[in-house]
């Protein structure tokens, strides 16, 4: 419902009478001088809790550590791999990892290159994820080969074999893109980090300061210091944006620039980026809570942001759930008789537990984001984002392994084919060692970008200062009144 | 003549603005505006604009990165693909110019980032020794001025950095 404001001569404004003020990011509480002591008290004492979820950690890790010495002394049979099953959980877990590592230097430098404030309390912990998973995932690739050591068969450089990597192997560009992508990545996570690094110099002590001292490398904020370092993060966030697409596109041609039935289909890359993003989103809402509550974020992390980022993760699930939908059409449409049946042993074959359980918790968990208890009780919360997680390895399970199983050639069907306590092993230790680098990562480094967090408290003072003055004018008589102070 | 160096802290950005503006309009011998640097936890574009233009060159060695990165790396990739004897390409070309792209972007990326990080670090004089005058609470909530000045003309200078509510006004002159 609408009315005129009648009161000035020159104005005829239409106003919405019942006018919702927005809920700021951040509560009106929040200081320069509280962010600093806040953030630095995170690296010094966490909840108790803290100390369980490393040493959970470490004991899944170690456990991962065990299988991979048990796999290398005993050969890649203790496995189950075998032709054609050579890829198994190792490679589905490997996309798993590179697609959690997407979303978070992607998204930082998305929502940093359109000036998303909102980003600014979480884009620090999900630039170090991007980093702990894309270490994590270069782990697989390691351990499915088997032979640890002949690793730098796939490194290109002069040798006395006279022989180079078939650049124009989907492999090798992998192997290329996620090395860009780690290293442009860490860069970007360590530039973004200078400053605050800085702020952790000035007030800690001992071996702290001086690792603090050392990385943060004489920063003192000058003028001219934050003015080439704005110049020089958006430049890099304009590189990352088509990095990170470029790199999970890449990942895609893996499986579609091959013949395989279920693989060799067009839809391949932007169904992959999509599919990184939709889980790289979920690993952020998990990490979210957690830290949350780990590290008594409360004022930074809040309802608000958490709302942004839960409508972010609800689109981009219904543009892969739209996708996977596509991808499946243009099987069971096309004239693919063996991709055809391939689909249709994913969903009533061996594996369509699976099938169903990706379909279920990818395609329809989402739907619970819509309900407001689900958004703002952080157990149940957290309880989904996992569920959505799990759907998208299950998702990445069953690109793999059903094609696998029964592909063109029936005297390779290997049906029912499924992995043995190592791999297992090896997959459960892969999120040991991932928890773990991320925990200690946030025990050490500021995982709240504490400058940024100022600039959001800095433009929020700005506006209420911009708003108060505009009602001292109204007060004066000099512009017509209006509900919310906007015309 | 050695020159001298003031700071003064302020607990206000409007205080900060203003002891600029003085600054600048006050016609004080013995010191220019790009000798004056301010100090704060954040950015701070409003107070950067009362310096004066302050250039920045890194897009320059960014442009650099991208264009040779990539030149650099298709050159590579190209004569190792020419100089490997043991192929049988069955009638494609030694050279597949389409797929050898994909590398080619990669390292356009690479090198643009690392080209861009570099020249940050040169820009921003890092790694680089704190000045004498730092003071801690410029990373938390407080603005920091600078003056490097002659000796003679550091009297007028805190004058008027001290009109405007100053916390507190350090010089190197004491030391």
């Amino acid at each position: 419902m609408s009315h005129s404001v009648p009161s000035h001569p020159q104005m005829d404004v239409q106003v919405e009478r019942k006018f919702v003020p927005k809920q700021k990011d951040l509560g009106a509480d929040v200081t320069w001088a509280k962010i600093n002591k806040d953030v630095l008290k995170s690296l010094e004492k966490p909840r108790p809790v803290f100390w369980v979820i490393f040493f959970s950690a470490l004991a899944l890790f170690s456990f991962g550590v065990y299988c991979e010495v048990y796999q290398y002394q005993n050969g890649m049979g203790v496995s189950d791999l075998n032709n054609p099953q050579v890829w198994g959980l190792y490679i589905a877990t490997f996309i798993f990892w590179i697609g959690m590592g997407h979303s978070g230097t992607l998204l930082s430098a998305l929502l940093h290159i359109i000036h998303a404030d909102w980003r600014k309390p979480i884009y620090r912990y999900s630039e170090a994820m991007t980093t702990f998973t894309l270490l994590t995932a270069a782990l697989f690739v390691l351990v499915h080969m088997g032979r640890l050591w002949q690793f730098y068969y796939v490194v290109a450089y002069p040798n006395e074999r006279w022989t180079w990597p078939n650049f124009t192997s989907p492999l090798v560009w992998d192997a290329t893109a996620i090395g860009t992508y780690l290293t442009s990545s860490l860069l970007f996570l360590y530039m973004g980090m200078i400053p605050d690094l800085a702020i952790c110099r000035d007030n800690a002590r001992g071996a702290r300061r001086a690792l603090y001292r050392f990385l943060s490398m004489g920063w003192q904020g000058t003028d001219r210091q934050w003015a080439n370092f704005k110049v020089a993060y958006m430049t890099m966030a304009c590189f990352l944006m088509p990095l990170a697409v470029s790199v999970h596109s890449i990942v895609s041609t893996d499986f579609a620039v091959s013949q395989n039935p279920g693989w060799h289909v067009t839809s391949f890359p932007p169904y992959f980026v999509l599919g990184a993003l939709y889980s790289g989103c979920s690993g952020i809402i998990t990490l979210f809570i957690v830290l949350r509550y780990v590290f008594r974020f409360e004022a930074y992390m809040t309802q608000p942001i958490l709302n942004k980022l839960i409508k972010m993760t609800f689109a981009i699930a219904m543009v892969w759930t739209y996708l996977d939908l596509i991808e499946y059409a243009t099987t069971w449409y096309g004239s693919d008789e063996v991709a055809k049946a391939d689909l249709v042993y994913r969903a009533t074959g061996d594996y369509a537990l699976q099938f169903w359980g990706m379909i279920f918790c990818a395609m329809v968990m989402p739907f619970t984001l819509l309900i407001r208890f689900v958004r703002t009780n952080y157990t149940t919360l957290l309880i989904i984002s996992l569920i959505l997680n799990v759907g998208m390895w299950l998702e990445r399970f069953q690109i793999i392994t059903p094609t696998f199983a029964k592909s063109h050639y029936p005297w390779l069907w290997t049906a029912g084919w499924w992995p043995s306590w190592v791999q297992w092993g090896i997959v459960a230790g892969s999120f040991g060692w991932f928890t773990m680098l991320f925990m200690l990562y946030c025990k050490i480094f500021p995982s709240v970008s504490m400058y940024e967090v100022k600039e959001m408290v800095h433009e929020q003072n700005m506006e209420e200062k911009a708003h108060a003055t505009q009602a001292e004018v109204h007060e004066a008589g000099l512009l017509p009144e209006m509900e919310g102070g906007q015309a | 003549m050695k020159k001298s160096h003031t700071l003064a802290l302020y607990a206000d950005m409007d205080e900060a603005a203003n002891a600029l503006k003085e600054l600048k309009s006050s016609g004080v011998s013995g010191f220019r505006m790009e000798d004056v640097v301010v100090k704060s936890p954040i950015d701070h574009p409003e107070l950067s604009e009362l310096l004066g233009p302050r250039p920045v060159y890194i897009q320059w060695f960014t442009l650099l990165g991208v264009l040779l990165g990539p030149t650099t790396g298709l050159v590579l990739i190209a004569s190792a693909q020419a100089s490997f004897i043991y192929q049988v390409r069955g009638g494609r070309p030694v050279v597949p110019l389409p797929p050898d792209m994909v590398l080619t972007y990669e390292l356009f990326i690479l090198s643009g980032v690392l080209m861009t990080v570099l020249a940050t670090f040169v820009a921003m004089k890092l790694p680089g020794n704190r000045s004498p005058l730092y003071n801690a609470s410029v990373s938390e909530d407080k603005i920091g001025i600078l003056v490097k000045a002659e000796p003679q003309s550091i009297p007028q200078i805190n004058e008027i950095l001290g009109r405007h509510k100053p916390l507190e006004i350090m010089g190197d002159q004491a030391r």
